[in-house]
């Protein structure tokens, strides 16, 4: 028997909560923006009015004031987003125990056991959208499928406020002539290389030799084969499953351009904190890291490198991204954000290499000194100790 | 418009809130003579949600709110 996979998706979520809280906002294009003045003015999200004057989440918020000049921007609120991203997530739990989340306003939920008790999954689906806009006063568009993929596909398919099954029966009809790139994990470089093989649409993805794709496009190649058959078989978690971080990353755009060496330094070793901070609370020490950059151009570029000894302390991450940048960038082009993430993870109980030539003693003590400052941390927050290096440059921080 | 308002209520001891008076700004006290239905709503009228109490009164259909930080008003 096919499995019921439910894909929910909130339409124009924070704009919809906003519009919400002002319905005098209802009849005007409204975008939710970040902050101009910390340098964090991008949309977030738009209002189906805005969408009509074709700006872009992420785009610029002066760019988007010049395809709108009346666009009303107005900052996000977090701890309602949260609110009724928790309340819709408490209305899932009613039918099924089977709900994985995909950011703030996406989930799936599987109810394929609650049939007998709720009705099939489309009526499952309307009477979720019904709730959520009546009781919560926000649409959704929900997806029907027999795999996580196509009801994702479901639920993009037709927004705001409405429903669309999948089956194996219309598959052809709905999912084929959809272009390839709104299949899931179909990124920008991925829909060149497609495009470059002459498939534009699933349906002619799906219709390609998989030793091709495999030859093309390496593993991924085989998994978006996968993909456009139908053939996905990932389970829908259950509430609450965490799953182990792959990898843990911080950044920071700065109030002013980081434009040498000295003002990156003061940023990555804050950021290099923070990581390992993460990562002492997740038990893991870390055997890579990957410097990344956004200059003020907007390109985006990043480096990476292995490190000479599993490490969950901040001034071992702080080197090594500090050769990484010296080696990579010379600061022509000043950067506008920087970060670190660290990956390839192991216990923090599994051991460790002892080196040669260096002071195991003195490592000892700086991870000791760390964790005193997290303790610190916790109890008085996180600016409650700070480098006294951390003073000199407050220009850049918010 | 959002029209907060004091509320009189009894809390009954099971948890659950039965409003019985409506208290508006100057003073004007309605009492409330039936609820019909009591729900989790969003309200489309005046912004926000909360839970809703359908009442009657004198004669007329009223949205009362209640939000999750306790403050009540009238749709």
């Amino acid at each position: 028997m096919d499995r019921v996979i439910l894909h929910c998706d909130l339409n124009s979520f924070y704009a919809s909560v906003e519009e919400l809280y002002h319905p005098e906002y209802k009849n005007v294009p409204l975008a939710v923006g970040g902050s101009e003045q910390a340098r964090h003015g991008i949309i977030l999200a738009k209002n189906q009015l805005a969408k009509k004057y074709k700006i872009q989440t992420a785009e610029p918020i002066w760019q988007a004031k010049q395809k709108c000049p009346n666009l009303v921007v107005v900052p996000p609120s977090f701890d309602k987003y949260v609110y009724f991203s928790n309340r819709v997530r408490e209305i899932f739990q009613e039918y099924t125990d089977l709900i994985e989340p995909f950011g703030i306003d996406e989930a799936w939920l599987d109810v394929t056991g609650s049939q007998m008790l709720f009705g099939d999954g489309k009526c499952i689906a309307d009477t979720l959208r019904m709730r959520i806009k009546e009781e919560l006063g926000i649409t959704a568009s929900v997806g029907v499928s027999f795999n996580k993929i196509f009801a994702k596909l479901g639920s993009d398919y037709k927004k705001p406020d409405a429903t669309t099954v999948i089956t194996r029966e219309n598959k052809h009809l709905i999912v084929d002539p959809l272009p390839v790139e709104d299949l899931l994990f179909v990124g920008k470089s991925a829909t060149k290389a497609l495009h470059a093989c002459g498939i534009y649409t699933i349906g002619q993805l799906a219709n390609t030799d998989c030793a091709y794709l495999e030859k093309v496009l390496g593993k991924m190649g085989k998994m978006l084969w996968c993909y456009a058959n139908g053939l996905d078989t990932s389970e829908v978690k259950p509430w609450g499953y965490k799953e182990d971080a792959k990898s843990i990353s911080h950044g920071m755009t700065t109030k002013r351009d980081i434009r040498n060496v000295m003002d990156a330094k003061m940023v990555l070793s804050l950021m290099a904190e923070e990581v390992t901070s993460d990562m002492r609370i997740q038990k893991v020490v870390c055997k890579k890291v990957c410097l990344f950059m956004r200059d003020v151009n907007l390109r985006v570029f990043q480096r990476q490198c292995v490190l000479p000894k599993k490490t969950q302390c901040a001034s071992d991450i702080l080197d090594a991204v500090m050769k990484l940048l010296s080696k990579h960038y010379d600061f022509e082009i000043p950067l506008r954000s920087i970060g670190i993430r660290v990956m390839d993870f192991e216990s923090e109980e599994s051991g460790r290499q002892l080196s040669l030539f260096e002071d195991a003693i003195h490592d000892e003590k700086g991870e000791q000194l760390e964790k005193t400052v997290d303790l610190i941390r916790k109890r008085y927050g996180f600016t409650s100790i700070k480098r006294g290096s951390m003073m000199e440059k407050t220009d850049l921080f918010d | 418009m959002k029209t907060r308002v004091d509320v009189v209520c009894v809390h009954f001891k099971d948890g659950h809130i039965k409003p019985l008076e409506i208290v508006w700004d100057d003073g004007r006290r309605f009492s409330i003579d039936q609820i019909l239905n009591i729900m989790p709503a969003a309200s489309m009228k005046s912004g926000g949600v909360g839970m809703r109490y359908t009442c009657i009164i004198h004669s007329h259909k009223r949205y009362l709110f209640l939000e999750e930080n306790h403050r009540w008003f009238v749709e």
